[in-house]
């Protein structure tokens, strides 16, 4: 990524003989730098330099998919502004193979149910963090077993017994869990039984030095499939270290460290735990093991993480076109809202509650809020007339009522002038839409 | 081998605010509370040092709030009593400031009178001993008229007051100079209009140092990714030395978070998103602590609950880190 046509001619054998296709190898650079054209088209260049290239072009977080679907990393700015982030914290509930058969069957399941529709979203729980207490190899594999066999979700497993591992990760495989961890110990057997299975690996030591010289020793037998643990177990400092991690990562290309990181919560009531991950969330983990598993403590986590991992370019939008809720017929009302999804759900959700078959129609605003939209000239009565009388609810519905947000009640006049309708102007808040709706006698 | 790490080195820093006066500084107040100052992104004391740890202002208003029973129980029999109600906030829930929403002056509802407003307040610094925070009822007309009343009533306490904007900052940016008072300068989102409000108010003559800013937020799941980045930039601003970018900003989240339906409707009406008690109380929580991640100052909440572990959040991130 982001290598210029200088760096790659610097490269380049300069011969200029023209077999890669373009008559020069300056030309040939520059072409490379804007994403045309591909290295293997030049004969000449030399293994060290290809190697250079590549990992030069590679990404400065290296993505790490493992498990069901969960990719890490892959990240490539320090704020969201500067672009966005890609992708959303993975999230794993810790279930500990000290604990009973019976209570580790209803934690997976508590997990397995954690799942949350709201505004249109859907969130879920990643998975589930398997930590070897017990220090019991066989009864390790054994819960890992079980565990595996109870849920589809993602998978970590965790010991800092290689024995542990090495009998509980087999078996698995196929399921293509995230394990560790490997350290400055045990490293060499690690990485090696997670090379074997093809399984990405935490690398975990004491502090970024330690870590930066275990990264080197891991990465010299071959294997690059890595997620990083500094080892912190203090908010403020695992902050500091989330932080380092990634501005190293991103801003000097520094390579030890250019993997995903994972972060572990420490407080152990709750509520505590939940505000605690909130930091981890927002600054820079791609993983984050918790023990909170309750639905009322996790919605607002992944709430959270849906927030911060929007792309600032781009807010979230419906189809701007005619929405029936419910058994429509031809005396349903009809609600005018706009595009933005939060505010097309937002009343959705009322309306819905409300029990009164509806049709809602979400004006283009591109994907702004009522006032927002309003201030923007966005939600202007000619506009919304317009919407309004082409979206089809005209032969839809007998009569010619409709109602519109309290917010922007000073339009009625003149939308009621543009389309001919009756506008009937509705509560400021959706959340006055149920008592409001049961009072509208159409 | 030892890593070189990255460490900023900011040109400059948050701009430092005083709010209160004790009577040597010609009010009555036990104690003051500054709040900026940090040369540092939010609690990286590895780049510099959080000179002042951030803040919470406890809401507090004049008649009795329309908040959901579940807040509402935990103050208990004080809520129409705001000099009882922000006495409980200070002495139980360790509030560090109290904010004053003077709902009751609205012109559409109990339509009370600046006089009356005043009272309210003096009642308030009466019962407790730190700084306040007051502002009207977001009718700009009838709040210029309250605020300036407010302002003389309380001359000499630094109070901050507000709220300052755009199209209305000039009655109420005058009546903290003659008072001698701080004000919130607030702007929909929007860093531009953010400076330019600063510059506006600065130029009537109230130094920057009086000055605090309300970026305005969304609640979590409402917007807040909208603030969070915001308030990112403005941090970095005023720490690359954009004068006019450096206050410290102020949040109001109680508010803003208990808006939403997710911090009110029960777990019957809702199977899927769980119990309401831990769900509400983390609903402000959450919004409180990612603001704090990018810069907030002070931090303007209701539920005593989220408060408690707003404030261990704090005490975790405000700790030294060992070398
Ligand atoms: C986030 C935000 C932004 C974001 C945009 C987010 C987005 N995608 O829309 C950004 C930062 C981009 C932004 C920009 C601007 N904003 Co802005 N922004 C806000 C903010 C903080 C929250 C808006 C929001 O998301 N609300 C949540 C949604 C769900 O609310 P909603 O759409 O109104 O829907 C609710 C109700 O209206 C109701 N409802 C909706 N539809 C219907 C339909 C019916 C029939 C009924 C009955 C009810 C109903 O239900 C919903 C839930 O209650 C508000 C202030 C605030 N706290 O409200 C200011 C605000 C809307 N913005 C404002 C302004 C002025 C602007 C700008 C013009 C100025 C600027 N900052 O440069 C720009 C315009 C940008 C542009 N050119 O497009 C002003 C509008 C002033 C006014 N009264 O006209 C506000 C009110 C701030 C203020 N107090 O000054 N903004
Ligand atoms: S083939 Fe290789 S050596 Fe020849 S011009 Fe192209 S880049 Fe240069």
């Amino acid at each position: 990524m982001g290598l210029t046509g200088l760096e790659i001619y610097k490269q380049l054998p300069k011969k200029n003989c023209g077999e890669c296709g373009t008559p020069t190898c300056l030309a040939f650079a520059m072409a490379l730098a804007a994403g045309k054209g591909a290295l293997d088209s030049c004969p000449y260049v030399s293994d060290a330099a290809r190697e250079a290239l590549d990992s030069a072009a590679a990404p400065p977080i290296r993505a790490i998919k493992f498990g069901n679907g969960s990719v890490l990393g892959d990240e490539t700015v320090l704020f969201r502004h500067d672009k966005t982030f890609y992708h959303p914290t993975t999230i794993l509930v810790h279930v500990s193979d000290v604990w009973s058969d019976a209570d580790i069957s209803a934690k997976v399941e508590e997990v397995n149910g954690l799942e949350f529709d709201r505004v249109g979203l859907h969130y879920s729980m990643d998975g589930i963090a398997i930590v070897n207490e017990s220090g019991d190899a066989a009864r390790f594999a054994q819960v890992v077993q079980k565990v595996a066999a109870a849920t589809e979700k993602s998978l970590v497993i965790l010991s800092d017994k290689v024995e542990a591992l090495q009998s509980a990760v087999p078996p698995v495989a196929a399921r293509k869990p995230l394990i560790g961890s490997a350290t400055e110990e045990n490293y060499e057997t690690v990485v090696a039984l997670a090379k074997e299975q093809a399984l990405p690996v935490i690398l975990k030591a004491n502090g970024l030095d330690a870590l930066n010289d275990l990264v080197e020793k891991a990465q010299a037998l071959g294997y690059k499939e890595f997620v990083l643990d500094p080892g912190s177990r203090k908010p403020v400092e695992t902050l500091a270290n989330l932080t380092h991690l990634r501005r190293l990562a991103i801003k000097k290309k520094f390579r030890p460290f250019g993997y995903p990181v994972v972060a572990f919560t420490t407080k152990n009531e709750p509520l505590d735990e939940i505000a605690e991950a909130s930091i981890y969330v927002t600054k820079y983990a791609s993983a984050l093991v918790l023990k909170a598993s309750k639905k009322g403590q996790v919605l607002p986590l992944l709430t959270l993480r849906q927030n911060i991992y929007t792309d600032p370019q781009k807010p979230i939008q419906v189809e701007p076109t005619l929405h029936a809720v419910g058994d429509v017929n031809e005396n349903s009302p009809v609600y005018v809202t706009t595009n933005f999804s939060l505010t097309y759900y937002s009343v959705e959700g009322e309306v819905e509650a409300s029990k009164i078959p509806s049709y809602i129609l979400p004006v283009e605003t591109d994907g702004t809020s009522v006032l927002t939209a309003y201030a923007a000239g966005k939600y202007e009565p000619e506009k919304i007339a317009e919407a309004l009388l082409n979206c089809g609810v005209v032969d839809k519905v007998k009569h010619r009522n409709v109602i519109i947000p309290g917010y922007v009640a000073v339009i009625s006049g003149k939308l009621q002038e543009k389309s001919g309708w009756k506008v009937i102007v509705g509560p400021r808040e959706s959340s006055g839409i149920v008592s409001f709706a049961r009072s509208l006698s159409l | 081998m030892p890593v070189t790490l990255v460490k900023e080195r900011f040109p400059s820093k948050v701009g430092e605010v005083t709010l209160g006066a004790t009577a040597e500084q010609g009010g009555t107040r036990d104690s003051v509370v500054v709040v900026g100052g940090d040369n540092l992104l939010p609690f990286l004391h590895f780049e510099g040092k959080v000179v002042h740890r951030p803040v919470i202002a406890m809401e507090v208003t004049d008649i009795v709030p329309p908040w959901n029973e579940a807040i509402k129980a935990q103050f208990g029999d004080v809520l129409d009593n705001p000099a009882a109600w922000a006495k409980k906030c200070v002495d139980e829930f360790g509030a560090d400031l109290i904010y004053v929403k003077l709902i009751g002056a609205d012109p559409e509802g109990f339509n009370r009178s600046p006089e009356d407003c005043a009272r309210v307040v003096k009642d308030v610094l009466a019962a407790v001993g730190v700084p306040l925070i007051v502002v009207g009822c977001e009718t700009p007309e009838k709040d210029n008229e309250v605020m300036a009343a407010v302002a003389e009533a309380t001359a000499g306490e630094n109070l901050l007051i507000g709220l300052a904007e755009q199209d209305n900052y000039k009655s109420i940016a005058a009546a903290a100079m003659v008072h001698k008072h701080n004000v919130i300068a607030r702007s929909p989102l929007d860093i531009n209009i953010c400076k330019q409000l600063n510059i506006l108010i600065n130029e009537m003559g109230l130094p920057l140092n009086k000055i605090v800013i309300d970026p305005m937020i969304g609640g979590l799941g409402f917007g807040i990714e909208y603030a969070y980045s915001i308030m990112e930039r403005a941090r970095l601003g005023a720490l690359a030395n954009d004068k006019m970018l450096s206050m410290p900003m102020i949040c109001t989240v109680g508010y803003e978070s208990n808006r939403a339906k997710e911090a009110n409707e029960s777990v019957e009406a809702f199977p899927d998103w769980g119990e309401l008690a831990d769900r509400g109380v983390l609903w402000e929580t959450l919004t409180a602590t990612a603001l704090l991640q990018v810069g907030a100052s002070i931090l303007v909440m209701r539920n005593p609950a989220a408060v408690k572990l707003v404030q261990h959040n704090i005490a975790d991130l405000v700790e030294v880190a060992e070398a």
